[in-house]
This record gives C-alpha cells, structure tokens and sequence, in this order.
C-alpha cells in the first residue's frame, strides 16, 4: 500500500527534515517536524508554512464554467466576479456532502480585466478522485475541466506575520487583497538570477487555520524553492514548517470542519451549521430538494463545541452522554494549545445542544465532564 | 540511571531492578524513544497503589495532543509505589525519564516475565528497526 501513496514535490524536503509522515487521504504528508504544539504556537504567534499540494486543484475554462460550478454546489458562483473566492459544498441527491470546496474565479495572468478568466476549484485531498469523477458525470460540452493537482503545488503561510513574509519573498503583498480574495502573480523564478524570469502563481487571502494568512499555488517545480525562501526569510521572523498535526489542531480551535469528521456523505450541510453556505432560493444543484425537505422536517442533531474540564482527551468517535444516556458523538477531539484543555466537536440532539449545557463525555468507559460552548474556540483578535 | 544498565520490554517500557529482602522490585518507566515518539504530552493516568498486574497487562495510559497510548507492565507483581507528582509534571518525562521520571514500582511475584525482557543494545536496535 505505502508505495502507492503519492508524494508532493516537498517530500523529500520533509523528510530531510525530520518531519514523521503519515497517510492522509492517499498522500504521504508531514505529521510534525518538532513538536505540534510548537507548530501551533509559531502559527498562532507568528507563522507556520503548511505543505498543502495534497489539496485537488481543478481548473475550469470556458464561459459556461461558472454556471457549471452553480449548478453542482449549495450556494451561487455564478456570480462571483473575477479575483473572488467563495466556500461551498457539493451535495449528492439525498443533501449529504461529497466534498467542501473553494470555488476562485480568477483573471488568467496572461490577459487583462476584459480578457479571459477561469474558474478553479480547491477539494480535498481524500474526495479528490470522487469530484473528479462527479464532474465527469455532470458536464457539458461548453466547459473544461483539467486536474491540475500533479503539476502545481500549494504551500499556506499562516499567522500574524505571514502577509509580510509572503511579500518579502514573492514581492507582491498579498494584504493589497482582501479576505478571500485572489489573484495571478508573476512570482520571481527560482535562483531567478540576472534573467528576471517570472512564474505564475495564485496567491489568495485564505486559509484553514483561523489565521490571517494567505495560500499560494505554484508551476510544481518552484515548489521546492518557494518553499525553501520562506522558510529562510521567515525563520528570523519566528516561522516554523508545520505539519498536518498542527494543521488539525489549529482547525479545530477555529471549529472548521475537516471532511470525514464534521461532514460526510450521511450529514447535511444544514445540520453542520454551514447553513451561510447554502442557498436553496430559485436554485438547482444535486441534493437541492433534499435539503429544503431536511430545511422543514424535524430537528436533526446538531454540530457543537464541547469544553472539558479535566486532562482527558475526547477523540474521534466518544459517545457524548447526558445523565448515562447517549445524546452524541464526538467527531473531532484534542487537546487545545491555546486554551491549554481538551476540546471537542461532535453531533449531540437538538434538546442538549445550548450553549452552557453540562455533558459528559466517555473517554474510554469513564465520564469526563464536557460543557456545550459557543463555536468557535478561537478567534484571532 | 544509566539508559545502558535497564532492561526494556518490547513495548518500551524500561525496567531497574533492585532487590528487597529476597525480593526484586522493579523501577518502571518509558524510553526517551516513547517519549519521543509521543511528544505534546498533556496527560498521564496511574494505577492504584497495592494493585496487581501481569506481564503485558496494560496499567495506565499515557495521553499526547496527537494520541493515546497504554502503559504495559513489563513484569508480573503487586504494585507498590507510583510516582505522584509525574502527572502535574510530564516535562520530567522528557528531561530524564530514567529517573525524575519513573512511573510505578512493582514487586515482583513471577519473574517468569524477566527472560522477556531485553538488554539496552537489544532495544537500540528495535528502535532503530521501528523508525525505519
């Protein structure tokens, strides 16, 4: 199995590096280099640099590819005017989430305002190959769809510090953009000598981490070097490469969900309180009917945050228990380096789901007491 | 203690043996490779004083950010002594956890379990076989 896990252009640079690789979602990827606590805290106090080449990345052409992308996902993009990015999710037709995504629309470098654009799509590393093939299911003749996931790669610079070391490496200061906003740079190329040659790359205002903090997408033979030049540049400024480890726990404080534990195929967007990102007005997309039903019917359980008071950490899968009856599930837990205690989100029924109410959840057959808390844990300030 | 003069169980537990009126007590701890392999430890369960485990039987566990893991005794005994203060200072742990971080003590009843035990360059290599 371990052979057929695909590697990004950074690899090796991990594990140069001491980095503990692990499997996610068919990738070999950095866990951790040093500690994840560590990771966490330069994220949150500085900068963490993220290898995230694992996320799909889909181009869309064509002038139908924006109506495309709104007829498959909960919310309009048809809309979305150029240097805009947009979260959404993909439903099937019972309303259950194929995937959550980013949908860019974004100016091709090579043109100006009035010329081309495109359309592009970042999924999740595990859903990658379903998307490709739900696309495959849907589209029509006016669209073009090209997996540019092998040939880019896609580095995060996260934390209080990471618009200015974004700037100072790729000179182009990504503050000019605003939340969730992007655009095509001319990126100086690698060792870029006296040639002066420059290199596309999308920068955008966005991230997973509850940081400030911008992504980057790159031709995947710059990985290396771009990768390399924030890490030098930023080692002086308190950054630290981070690895997934960290990438979790910092999700987790800013309670975004991460497929496979907030949302799947079986939960509605509605249901994970991701409600903003669903629009069923005068719309139509697979699951569309089904969430309008799901929208009037009885009250399903529902996402919360939970806050435990002693040192045991709720996992992944923790019946979630009010006087010794089951009310819940666990579906992300860990212990928070910035609230220094365990954590947790999971689906508990709507009757225990206020905020204040005292749960408990079974840490391996003993009660450890929880508290339903608002969401999210962390907010920068 | 010296890491090269313990015994180790396979599951990385370190044992130093010291003998008490005709009995062997059994210092217990982790190795710095568990310590390592764990990192971010933010808690650790310990068993009760006078409580009896066998070889291989799991007698706490021990929590990092990233997962949880059971402590195993590597001898079969009556537990006699637990190191109380280790659980509000797990750095102990990764400073020395040959000494300051003992965990449990155990007198041992069956030393059966002891020829299951390997020496300080038999673990060497396990780990060097484990993160390979």
């Amino acid at each position: 199995m371990t052979s057929e896990l695909a590697r990004t252009r950074l690899y090796q640079w991990h594990v140069d590096h001491g980095a503990r690789m692990v499997e996610f979602g068919g990738w070999k990827m950095p866990v951790q280099y040093t500690s994840i606590v560590e990771e966490h805290v330069a994220t949150r106090q500085a900068i963490g640099l993220f290898d995230i080449s694992h996320m799909g990345r889909l181009r869309f052409d064509g002038a139908a590819a924006g109506r495309f992308l709104d007829s498959l996902v909960t919310r309009r993009v048809d809309d979305l005017k150029t240097g805009r990015i947009r979260y959404a999710l993909m439903t099937n037709d019972e309303g259950g989430v194929l995937d959550d995504v980013l949908v860019y629309h974004l100016v091709d470098g090579h043109l100006n305002e009035d010329g081309g654009s495109f359309h592009l799509m970042v999924v999740n590393a595990s859903n990658r190959l379903k998307i490709v093939d739900w696309i495959g299911r849907h589209i029509t003749d006016d669209v073009q769809c090209t997996d540019q996931t092998l040939d880019t790669a896609m580095i995060a610079v996260q934390g209080p510090r990471a618009l200015e070391l974004t700037a100072a490496v790729i000179g182009f200061d990504p503050s000019q953009l605003k939340y969730y906003r992007g655009q095509i740079v001319p990126v100086p190329l690698n060792g870029g000598g006296t040639s002066g040659g420059r290199v596309q790359a999308v920068v955008s205002r966005t991230g997973y981490t509850g940081e400030d903090g911008c992504e980057l997408i790159v031709p995947a033979d710059q990985a290396e070097s771009l990768w390399q030049q924030l890490v030098d540049r930023g080692g002086a400024m308190g950054a630290l490469p981070a690895g997934l480890g960290a990438r979790d726990t910092l999700r987790l404080e800013a309670a975004m969900p991460l497929y496979g534990h907030e949302i799947d195929e079986t939960i509605s967007p509605l249901q994970a309180g991701l409600d903003f990102a669903v629009d069923l007005e005068n719309r139509q997309f697979p699951g569309r009917d089904a969430l309008a039903r799901i929208q009037d019917g009885p009250a399903l359980p529902r996402r919360v945050g939970l806050e435990c008071s002693g040192r045991r950490v709720p996992r992944d899968g923790y019946a979630i228990t009010r006087d010794g009856e089951q009310v819940g599930v666990v579906t992300s837990g860990g212990f928070s380096p910035t609230l220094q205690k365990p954590i947790a989100m999971g689906y508990v029924a709507p009757a225990a789901s206020d905020v204040g109410t005292q749960l408990s959840i079974d840490v391996r057959g003993r009660g450890e007491p929880a508290r339903v808390v608002k969401l999210p844990f962390y907010q920068r300030g | 203690m010296k890491p090269e003069e313990l015994l180790y169980a396979k599951t990385h537990e370190w044992v130093y043996l010291t003998e008490e009126a005709g009995t062997k007590v059994a210092t217990v701890g982790i190795s710095a490779f568990a310590v390592e392999a764990l990192t971010d430890l933010v808690y650790l369960d310990l068993p009760e004083v006078g409580r009896s485990v066998t070889a291989g039987e799991s007698f706490g566990e021990i929590e990092s950010v990233k997962a949880v893991s059971d402590l195993y005794s590597p001898l079969t005994g009556e537990i006699v002594a637990v190191n109380k203060e280790l659980p509000d200072a797990l750095e102990r742990l990764s400073e020395d956890p040959y000494g300051p971080g003992w965990i449990i003590k155990i007198k041992v009843s069956d030393e059966a379990g002891l020829d299951q035990l390997m020496d300080h360059a038999a673990h060497q290599k396990l780990c060097e076989e484990e993160q390979a």
